[in-house]
């Protein structure tokens, strides 16, 4: 079997955005770029479930600017086979994405597609389950386990009140959440393998995609500043201010 | 116009999120019409006519249901999706999984996370953490969304008249089934709609200090109980109990946050609630240019010192 793992180049986790002077947009010109860590979490699971002999080949594949190589050639350092880039300047929302994605697995025939749960750029949280949508196919969103057997993948998901086990029929759609794995490092030796591996590029319009938004972003804006208060001296005090000046307790 | 809420519910009873949903449509104008897919769900139904603000109730109750599928779900929305202009649903674990579905299948764009409805096409929403907020428009011609409960109040959950309609209920895909469910028990309030939480993070060092030392605390104030990822990666508390950008968003009148740095990601999910308390060591920590009151020291001296003071 194989598995298609989509993978998307954000901002990094560590860096605070600041918002442009003219609220166009969030400034990202010289800000470090990473893969999207729930991305990375994907890319780990579809590694081990070949090491495990549950699958025999992983396909990294991004849409974006030319700079997503990177990403791709990071997926391939943390154990993906080969990747495939569907190069545009266009502005990518989850649905275009989702289309791109679609048009790729029917060519490619993955038994599993891998998705992180959200980028934590947009914070959307739905290219997965539109790609299910799209193909007809089953989806376990916000998986901390993942087992393949044969024609089913039994998902452990995180919901709002604990945990939720389900059974899909293959293929399907899962998404990852922060406890499915720890991601390894990505070693040296790994890293130059990867540099010689296959790397397709293509074109949205040679997927016969139309990636044009549906969403226009007027403005963006710092959100409204929470104020620092003051530090108490002890509990006593504490108690005291929540009592007489919050009236909260 | 009209709106379409996709209720969130235990087929006996309403999830509270879904009034925030409903007040979310309330503020976009037009008809509130509510979807509830649910097996022997007639109570939950009920419910919903009672909500201010519902015209009529669309009662999806059938075997499908009885695991609120995904997939099941969506095909259910879609089904009745035309003639409204706006599909709803609450920013949970549910409503994330089925609102994409649902918007693919119509070709729609989503809009995620609005937190103020700005007219009936235009939405703002937090993006990069919260670190900023993108006014969006769409031009769809069905706004799929999906509604922060802390943005919008709850509507009234009584009062109203709405009526009930039963519809036809969708098959079953067969592409996902139920095996089990580890649901946590607990008697305190929903983190998502408590007044007060007490959360605690990896200073907290493991499961049984979380427990021996937050526990009276958040019995003495009736609190919820919440965590940072690092205290859940830990295995300190279960994945529900994580508040954050990737976790749960909550904006109680008080947070106190016990032994948690204040990563951006741990902000993002509780830098609304009306009063933040930190109680943190490390009088540099981040946390606290978000409090109202910092208290510095050592939270095994000072927090059972607190639950016994109050
Ligand atoms: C993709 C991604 C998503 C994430 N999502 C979330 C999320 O949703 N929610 C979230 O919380 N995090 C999230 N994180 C993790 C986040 O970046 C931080 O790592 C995490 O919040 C840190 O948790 P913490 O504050 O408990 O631990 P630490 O940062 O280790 O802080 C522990 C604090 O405890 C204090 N302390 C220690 N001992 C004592 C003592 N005896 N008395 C008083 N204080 C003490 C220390 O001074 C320190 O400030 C995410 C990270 C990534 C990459």
């Amino acid at each position: 079997m194989k598995i298609l793992v989509p993978v998307k180049r954000v901002v990094d986790y560590n860096v605070k955005v600041r918002v442009k002077p003219d609220n166009s947009g969030v400034d990202i010109a010289n800000v470090k770029m990473s893969m999207n860590p729930f991305c990375e979490i994907a890319i780990e699971e579809a590694v081990r479930l070949r090491e495990k002999g549950a699958a025999t080949e992983v396909v990294a594949v991004s849409a974006g600017v030319l700079q997503c190589q990177e990403t791709l050639r990071n997926a391939m350092a943390i154990g993906a086979d080969r990747a495939i880039l569907i190069e545009t300047d266009v502005e990518l929302q989850p649905l275009a994405v989702a289309k791109l994605l679609k048009a790729i697995v029917d060519k490619e025939q993955p038994g599993l597609v891998i998705l992180g749960k959200q980028a934590i750029d947009d914070d959307a949280n739905q290219t997965g389950q539109m790609l299910a949508a799209l193909l007809g196919w089953g989806q376990a969103t916000f998986a901390s386990k993942v087992e393949v057997n044969g024609n089913t993948a039994t998902v452990t998901r995180e919901v709002d009140g604990g945990l939720e086990t389900i059974s899909l029929k293959l293929p399907a759609i899962i998404t990852t959440d922060l406890r499915l794995n720890e991601p390894r490092y990505a070693t040296l030796p790994n890293i130059m393998k990867a540099k010689k591996k296959q790397l397709d590029n293509v074109k949205p319009a040679e997927l016969g995609v139309d990636v044009t938004p549906r969403l226009t972003t007027l403005k963006v804006e710092e959100p409204p500043k929470r104020q620092g208060g003051v530090k108490v001296a002890d509990v006593a005090a504490l108690i005291d201010k929540l009592k007489n000046e919050a009236k909260v307790i | 116009m009209a709106n379409l809420v996709i209720a969130e519910h235990d087929h006996g009873s309403l999830k509270s999120a879904t009034l925030n949903v409903i007040s979310a449509a309330v503020a976009i104008g037009g008809d509130v019409h509510v979807l509830v897919a649910g097996t022997n769900a007639s109570a939950a139904a009920a419910a919903a006519a009672q909500v201010v603000g519902v015209s009529k109730v669309l009662l999806a109750d059938g075997p499908a249901h009885a695991r609120l599928l995904t997939e099941n779900a969506a095909a259910q929305v879609v089904a009745v999706a035309a003639g409204y202009s706006h599909i709803l649903a609450p920013a949970t674990a549910y409503g994330k999984s089925v609102a994409p579905r649902v918007a693919a299948l119509l070709d729609k764009a989503q809009i995620s996370d609005i937190i103020k409805v700005v007219d009936a096409d235009t939405f703002q929403r937090p993006i990069y953490a919260g670190n900023a907020y993108a006014t969006v428009k769409s031009s769809d011609s069905i706004k799929v969304l999906t509604v922060r409960g802390t943005a919008f109040n709850a509507a009234a959950n009584s009062g109203g008249s709405g009526a009930v309609e039963s519809i036809t209920v969708v098959n079953d895909s067969g592409l996902s089934s139920f095996v089990s469910a580890e649901i946590t028990k607990s008697e305190r309030p929903e983190l998502t709609a408590a007044k007060i939480i007490v959360s605690g993070g990896r200073g907290l060092g493991s499961g049984d200090k979380y427990r021996e030392v937050l526990t009276p605390l958040a019995d003495k104030l009736n609190a919820a109980m919440g965590a940072s990822r690092a205290a859940v990666d830990a295995g300190f508390v279960p994945n529900d109990y994580q508040v954050g950008q990737t976790g749960k968003i909550v904006a109680p009148d008080l947070y106190i946050a016990v032994g948690i740095s204040g990563a951006i990601q741990h902000l993002a999910g509780m830098k609304d609630s009306k009063v933040i308390v930190a109680i943190n060591k490390d009088p540099d920590a981040p946390i606290f240019s978000v409090a109202d009151y910092g208290l510095v020291g050592d939270l095994f001296e000072v927090v059972p010192q607190l639950a016994a003071a109050l």
